[in-house]
C-alpha cells in the first residue's frame, strides 16, 4: 500500500455494520468545530481503500432521508453505535419500501 | 530542472485536502528514471527496469556499456537550467523531482474505444429516441448535393476511437511521496492503469503562480 494513502486512511472508525444504529458526528460551519449528528440505520457500505461510504437512513418528519457519508473524511468527529442489528444482508435496501412496525430491525445482543 | 519524467498511472483514488474536502486524484508512480546520455540542453533518461531479452541487442547493448540496467522506455527530455547543475550519468530521478502545488501536463495512450459511432466519437447530439423519431444516432447528412457533388475532406464520421497519444493539460501536483516515488495529480489522466505516461511541467502555467 502506498504509505501516502495510508496516512489519510481513518484507523480510529468504530467497527459498525449494516442494520447498527449509529450516530454520526460531523463537524461543521465555517470553522469545523460545531458537530451536527445525524442518527440512523446504516444500510449499506460500499466501496474499497479511501472511497469507502457508507449510508445512513432515517425517518425525518415522516419523509424518508437518506445521507451517504465518506468513511474515511476528516470531517466526521466521530461515528457512535447506538444498537447493534442482526441482518443476513450486505445491503438493507429493503428497508426504504418499510416504515413503522415493518421497519424493526432485530437487536444483536452479545452474551 | 528536469522537465519531465517517465512513470506509470497506478490507479484513480480520492484524496481528502485541509479543508476535509474530497478530491479526485490519480496516483502515478514516477521514476527512477537513470540518466543514459547529456548533452547541452537536455538529458536522456530511460524508464521501466525488464529482463535483457525484452530488449534488442543492440538496445541492451548501449545500456550496458553505460553500467545500466535494462531499460524499456528511452525518452530525450529538455533541461531546463543550467549545464552545470545537470545530473551525473547513471544517476537516477525521482518523483521529488516536482513539488506539491505544481501545475503538470500528463501525456499517454488513450484507452482504445474500438469503431466508435458519431454520438460516442464525435460527441453530435443525435436524435429522440421515441415519439416516432427515425433518426436516433446517425450521422444525417455529409454535405450538399450536385454542388460540389463529394464529401468534404475532414467531415466527422464513425470510425477508431482512443488508442492515441493524448495530452492532458493543467494537472495539480496534490501530494508527493519521496520515499515510493508516487505523485499524486488532481484529475484524470490518459491510458489504462499501469500505462506508461510522461509528466511533464505545464506549459500554460501562469509564471509566479504555485
Amino acid at each position: 500500500m502506498i504509505e501516502m494513502i495510508d496516512k489519510q486512511l481513518r484507523k480510529d472508525m468504530q467497527d459498525f455494520k449494516p442494520g447498527d444504529d449509529v450516530r454520526v458526528n460531523m463537524r461543521s460551519g465555517e470553522d469545523k468545530k460545531r458537530i451536527q449528528s445525524f442518527e440512523g440505520l446504516v444500510i449499506g457500505i460500499k466501496g474499497e481503500g479511501l472511497n469507502k461510504t457508507f449510508t445512513v437512513r432515517k425517518y425525518s418528519f415522516g419523509v424518508g432521508v437518506e445521507k451517504v457519508f465518506s468513511l474515511h473524511s476528516p470531517l466526521i468527529d466521530s461515528v457512535e453505535i447506538l444498537k447493534r442489528g442482526k441482518v443476513r444482508r450486505a445491503k438493507l435496501y429493503y428497508m426504504r419500501k418499510r416504515y413503522g412496525k415493518a421497519a424493526r430491525i432485530k437487536e444483536k445482543r452479545e452474551y | 530542472m528536469i522537465q519531465g519524467l517517465l512513470g506509470k498511472k497506478i490507479k484513480m483514488t480520492r484524496w481528502f485536502d485541509s479543508d476535509g474536502k474530497s478530491v479526485p486524484v490519480t496516483l502515478i508512480s514516477c521514476g527512477p528514471c537513470y540518466i543514459i546520455d547529456k548533452s547541452e540542453d537536455s538529458l536522456t533518461i530511460g524508464y521501466n527496469e525488464v529482463k535483457e531479452k525484452k530488449l534488442s541487442k543492440p538496445e541492451a547493448g548501449v545500456l550496458k556499456k553505460k553500467n545500466l540496467p535494462p531499460l524499456k522506455y528511452i525518452k530525450k527530455i529538455k533541461w531546463l537550467g543550467k549545464k552545470e547543475d545537470q545530473p551525473e550519468i547513471g544517476s537516477k530521478l525521482y518523483a521529488d523531482a516536482f513539488q506539491v502545488g505544481e501545475m503538470i501536463d500528463v501525456q499517454g495512450t488513450s484507452k482504445g474505444k474500438g469503431f466508435a459511432g458519431v454520438v460516442k466519437r464525435w460527441g453530435f447530439r443525435g436524435g429522440p429516441a421515441t415519439h416516432g423519431a427515425k433518426f436516433h444516432r446517425a450521422p444525417g447528412s455529409v454535405g450538399a448535393s450536385s454542388f460540389p457533388s463529394r464529401t468534404f475532406p475532414g467531415m466527422r464520421m464513425a470510425g477508431r476511437k482512443g488508442g492515441t497519444n493524448t495530452t492532458v493539460q493543467g494537472l495539480k501536483v496534490v501530494e508527493l511521496d519521496k520515499k515510493e516515488s508516487v505523485i499524486a495529480v488532481m484529475g484524470s489522466v490518459p491510458g489504462p492503469n499501469s500505462g506508461m505516461v510522461f509528466i511533464k511541467r505545464s506549459v500554460k502555467a501562469k509564471k509566479g503562480k504555485k
